[in-house]
């Protein structure tokens, strides 16, 4: 751990569910345009773990921390306000609405732009959305309706959303879900390029142990709840406790991952 | 002692029948997610055709078998319904069905006094039921016992047949989630239709059953449906033990209620489900609605400012519209004024229900209020009219502020029926409160100024204040709180995840609906001089709907057709016949099966189609113009 | 939007086409407005009532020659709906004069629309006291015995009972809410020394009847006012029945021997109720015989009291046309203020105080009679012996 305040520190975070523990006592921190990856079977807590962070579920006890500021029993929305972006493991975009205006809406609430009655939201930021949406990609799509998209499209575009507010840290729930393997590359590597460039931290829960050990700078494995394991690739890849935890159950999860299934 | 005790039997009594046309309503609810207007028309079809029959067949035989034969026979006419009518539009618009099953209401009311004629019709009554049995010194009408074991009886046999069948699972497994079943292979067509058969059995039995204590008459159905709908909701949607409960619930607080509050009944069921609503979102024994999935591949045109040559047309019908006065008499400029009045009604319903997402069964309400507003404030404070028709509307945008705060907390049908609740509590302040608002006769003698008393210059003022509410409404369509409101009917969970606070948006949305709906209701004031409680009724947020529905609810500007063509029709039609129910359920239902987008929504469809196979030459009309003023 | 313009002219060529069919310019048009689509079982029989009326009068010679011409009108139990028509009438028909209507609301919007255009009305059915007293003008009349005069003329006949406790049922809106006050008022001038003991305010058409009829039961009344009508009488009346609420209780009731609100009761029917109504059976006049006669030959039916009230509406339209000579208003005013003619009923007129007609109204006891139900010990009361003072009158009715 560096001098500095780290990104996001992690500090004894706990949730139960009627006496089950899904996560308990889990520590991390990362530091800014660092890519860590969370991993673990399925049922290790890792969604619970994730929804925590912004806001989306409430820890029993233990502290999130974005830059030193507390942010446990924030609302999703004021976590975002202060530089967290989101992606979901199944995307949530403004279907009816075309790929830009979905970025517009974005950089409307970044703007407070959100109560202007008489304004023109089609003007709003249309080069800013050209943008984000060139950056990953997306530039050719930009007046498809949302709903028509395919779902490694959806997913890119998610991630335009969630950099919409030029975000500090990017929370992203199993980015490359449903992707074919060469989308799920190109996402990644896309992602790593924006979050070195623009020095923002990722952390991203994987299925695909390839996508993990290529990309992440960092891994920190989760089974049953706690932290079993954290370090780079290769420490992660040698570490007994983890290959107990993954050969025991790692093709079962892996097959049931590949029809939809999540945690 | 005796007393309180025969009353509470006498209100599980009045339970029993509740209960079952509520589970009927519950049911299909559940499965189809059908909002079943016409609930209440096939009780009332059960009662008629059971009253024929019990007057035909004689014995106890005859009687118990007529009441099952008119509920199997009511039965066949809505397996004929879901098959004819309503098959046609499941993937149609959310709420679309609910137009169709009006349509099929309105010609049910007067096709049963066409098969039956007008008089009020009084049956047997039951063999073996007809007197009352003594409970020390108080007397209890033994049909009374009877469908008290009855209610829980058809419980039972609801429960058996909901755990121990393959079609109760499927049905349980509907109700969850529809997606699943439907991606499990069940032959859905079926599973619906069955679902239909049974709730519209159990609601034609509820009818029937009502001949040895009712009279049979053509207005029955709306007696029970609102009723209904409301037992449902506080039971929660799709929960038979829920809408039992709640009938049980509601009968005796309305047995009880009379005896220290006799004029209670009136608004009490209301009330109670205000109350469940606020404290308990999804009804006493509901689940919360897994969000709907929206499915891949939806087909909706994304949403686009006028092209210019659109706003040209727009400008034109505008021109051609403020003519009328050059060749048109009194009357007819009378009827325009009433148009445009409910343009402005209907625009301001679509603006919450289309760009919200946000449908409200009670948006007469705020139109009300703005009438009540004007009215206070020309006959009590006297003011000059055109500060009444400035400050009228804010009595509806109060109203709005304070209902659409507790309203937008829920969505769906619930959102629906907590607002369809605060507009029977409004009507029935409005009507019970005789000093200060007149009671149902309402305040009268609210006429326009001489600046605006001809009809030719009333019509111009109803015209122009339409013009500037809708393009007022259009452009917040297209502003960026228009971005943040469709945003937030999308996807709740992306709104939140970018720091959207969607209750706050989808409340302002709702005032700002609930004032535009103000302003038409103080125009309307003016044009009949008078107020009255039916201007905060159900009827008229119904026809609200409808006019919505009918221009087509995914469009931007559907609703100015749908309110021309339903006032114009209907305005036409009880001019020239007392059929017109007849004839406008009929038109309704030809235009849902001919048109399942709306009016609007399928000539967009059809040009959409125009479009794509012409050359690109044409594609001028498409391409939006951002640039233009 | 292209869609807009044609629409906005399909509006428009609907309204050309409700103007488009008018009477001959000889002919005397009267509009009329009623309630036919939703109180059909109300109506139909009124209706009948005026098409025998119309009948009459042209084959009579029409009115100073020219012939009369009805032009009906639905107002589906809306009063702003009635307001479109009664404007159509006027503005599109150019009729002489309204008539019609049946519940209290529209009788009340019409009359004001009336007073605003200036517009000659003839209110038939509605009861309420507001439309010749707190809220009358000078342009309405009305035919119907109000609600007072009803009152008035069940109140001589509750006032001899013995009974002391009293408790009323009445519908929850301003006609049942009238119907109480006034008959307890009166009531209690005449007998000071009886007691209100409970009060049933039921919804209007909603009655829930078995808690309702238990209520009322509890307080131990000895007799019983009841105000519901309709369908809620019907269930009100099988509850009672079955509970025995009206055994050895009087009842007296509103309305209740009106053939449209009796019959349906069947062998249901409770006796020895007192109640205002219309026995068309035991009535034996020359002027009722002649119109029973005219009327079960045209419809093969027997009349209902809407019948009466349809027949004499035209019938008094008619009058009060031939007699101004002329169809302006103000004539018509002047023509029908004081104007007496005769009824099935006997002679009435309107009277030129309030612009009510002196119509009366039938009371008796309901009995049952081979399973049907009847008045008997009928006696028609003249509408002018059971209307204030002209004093009084002067002092609710707002000045022109």
């Amino acid at each position: 751990m560096s001098v500095a305040t780290p990104l996001l520190a992690v500090e004894g975070l706990s949730k139960s569910y009627g006496g089950i523990h899904a996560v308990r006592g889990v520590s991390f921190s990362l530091r800014a345009g660092e890519i860590l990856a969370l991993i673990g079977p399925n049922g290790a807590g890792k969604s619970t773990c994730f929804d925590m962070l912004n806001g989306q579920n409430q820890p029993d006890t233990g502290q999130v921390r974005l830059l030193g500021e507390e942010i446990t029993g924030k609302k999703p929305r004021e976590i975002w306000r202060m530089g967290v972006g989101r992606t979901f493991q199944i995307t949530a975009t403004f279907a009816t609405m075309t790929v830009r205006e979905n970025v517009q809406v974005a950089l409307i609430s970044h703007g407070k732009q959100l109560f202007n009655l008489f304004g023109s939201a089609p003007r709003f930021e249309r080069g800013e959305a050209g943008r984000l949406l060139e950056l990953v990609g997306m530039g050719g799509y930009a007046d498809r309706p949302c709903g028509e998209l395919a779902y490694g499209d959806l997913k890119r575009l998610e991630l335009a959303v969630a950099l919409a507010n030029q975000p500090k840290l990017l929370l992203m729930d199993e980015p490359t879900a449903g992707m074919a393997p060469r989308e799920r590359v190109d996402l990644m590597r896309l992602t790593a390029q924006i979050a070195r460039e623009k020095s923002i931290g990722v952390l991203f829960t994987e299925h695909d142990m390839d996508v993990v050990f290529e990309h992440a700078d960092r891994i920190i494995v989760l089974n049953r709840g706690t932290l079993i394991a954290e370090g780079t690739p290769a420490e992660v890849r040698g570490n007994p406790q983890v290959q107990a935890v993954y050969l025991g159950e790692g093709l079962v999860y892996d097959a049931r991952h590949r029809e939809g299934a999540s945690t | 002692m005796a007393f309180y005790v025969v009353q509470f039997l006498t209100g599980l009594a009045s339970a029993a029948s509740l209960f079952l046309v509520a589970s009927g309503l519950s049911i299909i609810f559940g499965v189809t997610r059908i909002v079943n207007f016409a609930h209440g028309a096939f009780y009332m079809i059960g009662a008629y055709i059971a009253f024929t029959l019990t007057e035909r067949l004689s014995g106890a035989f005859g009687f118990w078998g007529s009441m099952v034969l008119a509920a199997i026979a009511v039965a066949l006419i809505g397996v004929l319904v879901e098959m004819v009518l309503l098959r046609r539009i499941y993937h149609a618009p959310e709420l679309f069905q609910l137009l169709a099953t009006f349509g099929l209401t309105l010609m049910v009311e007067d096709l049963v006094v066409l098969i039956w004629g007008p008089d009020d019709l009084v049956g047997r009554r039951a063999p073996g039921f007809r007197g009352a049995i003594d409970f020390f010194g108080q007397n209890i009408p033994s049909y009374d016992l009877f469908l008290i074991v009855l209610g829980p009886v058809v419980l039972g046999i609801l429960w058996l047949l909901f755990q121990r069948t393959r079609w109760g699972v499927l049905v349980r497994a509907a109700t969850q989630d529809r997606d699943m079943v439907a991606a499990l292979g069940v032959n859905q067509k079926w599973l619906f239709t069955s679902v239909f058969a049974v709730g519209v059995f159990l609601a034609a039995l509820g009818g029937a059953l009502q001949i040895p204590r009712d009279a049979v008459h053509h207005a029955m159905d709306l007696r029970i449906i609102v009723e209904v709908f409301v037992v449902v909701v506080i039971g929660g949607l799709g929960s038979i033990v829920g809408a039992f409960v709640a009938a049980v619930l509601v009968s005796e607080l309305n047995a009880f209620g009379i005896l220290i509050f006799p004029k209670i009944s009136i608004i009490l069921v209301f009330l109670v489900m205000a109350v469940v609503l606020i404290v308990r979102p999804w009804g006493l024994f509901g689940k919360p609605e897994a969000p709907a999935r929206k499915t891949p591949g939806l087909t909706v045109n994304p949403w686009r400012p006028l092209t210019s040559n659109e706003r040209l047309l727009a400008l034109a019908a505008l021109v051609i519209a403020a003519t009328l006065p050059l060749f048109a008499g009194n009357y007819a400029l009378t009827v325009g004024s009433e148009i445009a009045i409910f343009v402005i009604f209907a625009v301001s319903l679509h603006f919450l229900m289309s760009v919200g997402g946000l449908a409200s069964f009670g948006h007469a309400a705020y139109f009300g209020l703005g009438a009540y507003g004007v009215a206070f404030l020309a006959k009590m404070a006297g003011l000059p009219m055109i500060l009444c028709l400035l400050l009228g509307p804010l009595m509806g945008c109060m109203g709005a502020a304070v209902f659409g705060f507790f309203a937008v907390q829920l969505s769906g049908v619930y959102f629906a029926m907590l607002t369809l609740a605060f507009a029977q509590i409004v009507w029935s302040i409005a009507f019970q409160w005789v000093s200060v608002t007149g009671g149902d006769n309402g305040i009268l003698g609210v006429w326009p100024e001489k600046w605006a008393g001809s009809p030719s210059h009333f019509y111009w003022l109803a015209l122009g204040i339409a013009a500037l509410v809708t393009i007022a409404l259009r452009a917040m369509v297209f502003s960026p709180f228009g971005y943040a409101l469709r945003a937030t009917r999308d996807s709740l969970l992306r709104t939140e995840a970018i720091g959207i606070n969607a209750k706050r948006i989808q409340w302002t949305a709702f005032v700002i609906a609930g004032t535009t709906a103000g302003i038409g209701g103080a125009l309307f004031a003016y044009l009949k001089g008078s107020v009255f409680p039916d201007n905060l009724g159900i009827s008229l947020s119904v026809d609200a709907l409808v006019m919505v529905l009918l221009g087509g609810v995914e469009t931007v500007s559907g609703a100015v057709i749908g309110a021309i063509v339903y006032k114009a029709l209907s305005i036409w039609l009880i001019s020239q016949t007392d059929l017109s129910k007849l004839v406008l359920g009929g038109f309704i239902m030809l235009i849902v099966v001919v048109f399942p987008k709306g009016i609007v929504g399928m000539l967009e469809m059809l040009a959409q189609r125009r479009r794509k196979s012409s050359p690109p030459g044409s594609s001028l009309l498409a391409k939006p113009i951002e640039s233009a003023e | 939007m292209r869609a807009r313009n044609y629409f906005v002219g399909a509006a428009f060529a609907l309204l050309a086409g409700g103007m488009a069919h008018s009477a001959l310019a000889q002919d005397i048009k009267i509009g009329e407005i009623n309630s036919y689509s939703l109180l059909p079982a109300f109506t139909e029989p009124y209706r009948k009532g005026w098409q025998l009326a119309v009948e009459e009068i042209n084959a009579a010679g029409g009115i100073n020659g020219k012939k009369l011409v009805v032009i009906s009108k639905d107002d589906g139990g809306k009063p702003a709906d009635a307001q479109t028509a009664a404007n159509e009438l006027v503005s599109s028909e150019g009729v002489a004069m309204l008539t019609g209507t049946f519940l209290s609301n529209i009788g009340l919007a019409v009359s004001d629309f009336a007073n605003q255009k200036k517009v000659f009305f003839l209110a038939a059915e509605p009861l309420t006291d507001a439309v010749t007293w707190s809220k009358g003008n000078k342009y309405t009349f009305r035919l119907r015995p109000s609600n007072y005069m009803q009152a008035a003329m069940l109140v001589e006949a509750a006032a001899k009972l013995p009974a002391k406790r009293w408790a009323t049922i009445a519908p929850n809106y301003e006609y049942g809410q009238s119907a109480v006050a006034v008959f307890k008022k009166l009531m209690s001038e005449k007998r000071p020394d009886i007691q209100w003991v409970d009060e049933q305010w039921p919804p209007q058409g909603k009655i829930d009847a078995g808690p309702v009829v238990q209520a009322v039961a509890a307080a131990n009344p000895e007799a019983i006012l009841n105000v519901t009508f309709g369908a809620d009488l019907v269930k009100l009346v099988r509850e009672g029945n079955t509970r025995g609420l009206f055994k050895g209780r009087e009842v007296v009731s509103f309305l209740t021997g009106e053939p449209e609100y009796l019959d349906p009761l069947k062998d249901e029917t409770p006796e020895g109720w007192i109640v205002t109504g219309y026995p068309w059976y035991s009535i034996k006049t020359p002027e009722h015989d002649a119109f029973l006669k005219a009327y079960q030959t045209k419809y093969n039916d027997y009349p209902r009291l809407g019948s009466i009230v349809g027949y004499q509406t035209i019938k008094a339209a008619a009058a009060i046309l031939a007699k101004a000579g002329s169809s302006e208003p103000e004539k018509l005013i002047a023509a029908a203020e004081g104007l007496s003619m005769p009824s099935p009923f006997g002679e009435i007129t309107f009277r030129k105080i309030d612009h009510q007609s002196t119509l009366g109204a039938y009371v008796g006891k309901t009995a049952l009679k081979d399973g049907k139900g009847v008045m008997v010990d009928s006696v028609y009361k003249k509408g002018s012996d059971y209307l204030p003072s002209d004093a009084e009158v002067e002092k609710m009715r707002p000045k022109d």
